[in-house]
């Protein structure tokens, strides 16, 4: 078969799998739904967190969308498109193929013609960020099983260490927030733009939890975070014209 | 055991091996059938190249990430994300979110529940973006790639964790101090921390988040 890049059969195959995957999403979605029912969670709790999570993802898979067409410069649109629907992220795939690339003698960003650096690319790709892939369905019972038991001896404790999980999670993001501040001392304003963004979607979150609060609008918490979001990303545009 | 004597818990843990166990090797069969329908073996020498190049770091990094993030996403959460990715940048602030609304705790299997639902949604919801993107990639290719648009998406983080922030801190706020301070010393001092570096930088804040909190807990001051 004449190889392309975007040769028909690749979008067959890249199709069925990220209908399977689909698959996987829809079972666990109507079991939860299901389960949620029988715990006796109100049904309109699970409406609102379905619809405000199908809101919060579309500026985020937009995002990814973004990186499904810069890649698809060099790879085509199945590969780009069957990587970012599955584990992996923009930067890896970028950087595993532009490994690959060179490792093949070639130029990252010209269009891949030879079949054979094609599927070496996609070996790579999914090779090496398999980790996740592989150990998941064996090792999750045994972590998850040591949460729940923890909770269950210390209720107060268990909570606890769920919080500071999560806020350990978050302040290394805040931190990278921070990571090029240090450049303004050398006159480097581009350092702030992260900082200034975080800081608009942060004021627009706490501006919309204390109007909900005191208007009475439940809806506005249900899509504070995407609207923060937004607000942010919004904002990142004039900031660069400014800073950078 | 016969499916009606097992919790839901259970049945979650099993169903999601299966799954993951079915989806990881067709995933990582892929390769091997698009070889065999353009007849094309891969490079060797370049196939090692870049594995030698790739793989050690992000397995490294990717073993560590599931010890983080399986206790945060949950069962079901976790056997979703570890399949379809965008974990710290989408389906765990999902989860978070959705959780603290619905005023659940993920240590229960409330939690459990809400978390799963908001992060099979956000992947469904996902995947239709995107396959409605490939659709249209023509008109839209453009205006993705507009040099206007592009410091919005580069800011797509900060943008996220502000508004994310706000809702932990203002709810755990003696315990955020010392993590937050960490980090920023740490981002801000060390060179080497950045965009691509923060992945492995999560661990580490959590460890010490954890610790610092146990300690709090014992003196009594959380």
């Amino acid at each position: 078969m004449e190889f392309s890049v975007n040769h028909p059969i690749l979008f067959v195959i890249v199709g069925l799998v990220i209908a399977v995957v689909l698959a996987q999403s829809v079972y666990f979605l109507v079991r939860a739904v299901k389960r949620a029912k029988a715990l006796g969670i109100a049904s309109q709790t699970v409406k609102k967190t379905i619809s405000s999570a199908a809101v919060f993802t579309i500026a985020p898979a937009v995002a990814i969308l973004v990186g499904v067409v810069a890649l698809s410069k060099s790879l085509g649109i199945a590969l780009p498109w069957l990587r970012l629907s599955v584990i992996g992220s923009l930067s890896y795939e970028t950087i595993a193929a532009n490994n690959t690339l060179t490792a093949a003698g070639m130029q990252a960003g010209s269009t891949v013609t030879d079949p054979s650096v094609f599927v070496t690319v996609f070996w790579v790709m999914t090779v090496s960020i398999a980790a996740g892939l592989v150990l998941v369905p064996f090792v999750t019972k045994k972590i998850q099983g040591g949460m729940m038991k923890m909770g269950m001896k210390d209720k107060k404790w268990g909570e606890i260490f769920n919080n500071a999980m999560f806020l350990g999670m978050i302040s290394a993001f805040l931190g990278y927030v921070f990571c090029d501040v240090a450049g303004v001392v050398k006159g480097q304003t581009a350092g702030l733009i992260p900082v200034c963004v975080m800081a608009v979607a942060a004021v627009v979150m706490a501006v919309l939890g204390l109007l909900s609060q005191k208007l009475k609008i439940r809806w506005l918490t249900d899509y504070a975070l995407p609207l923060s979001l937004v607000a942010g990303m919004a904002s990142a545009i004039p900031f660069t014209a400014w800073l950078a | 055991m016969k499916k009606s004597n097992m919790t839901y818990m259970e049945s979650v843990h099993r169903d999601g091996k299966y799954w993951g166990i079915g989806v990881g090797i067709l995933l990582l069969l892929l390769p091997l059938i698009v070889s065999l329908f353009f007849g094309a073996m891969p490079q060797w020498d370049a196939l090692l190249g870049g594995l030698i190049a790739t793989a050690p770091m992000y397995w490294a990094v990717g073993i560590v990430e599931i010890f983080t993030y399986v206790p945060m996403l949950g069962a079901g959460g976790t056997y979703l994300s570890f399949i379809t990715g965008n974990i710290s940048n989408l389906k765990l602030p999902c989860a978070l979110d959705a959780m603290e609304r619905a005023g659940v705790k993920a240590t229960e299997e409330e939690g459990e529940v809400i978390s799963t639902i908001s992060i099979a949604t956000s992947s469904i919801v996902t995947t239709f973006i995107i396959i409605l993107g490939v659709i249209l990639i023509v008109p839209l290719q453009p205006i993705l790639e507009a040099p206007v648009l592009k410091p919005a998406f580069d800011m797509i983080l900060p943008a996220l964790f502000g508004g994310l922030a706000v809702v932990f801190i203002s709810k755990n706020a003696k315990l955020s101090v010392a993590p937050i301070l960490l980090m920023l010393a740490l981002f801000i001092f060390v060179p080497a921390l950045n965009q691509s570096t923060v992945g492995i930088m999560v661990p580490v804040g959590v460890v010490f988040t954890v610790v610092v909190a146990r300690i709090l807990y014992k003196k009594g001051v959380l």
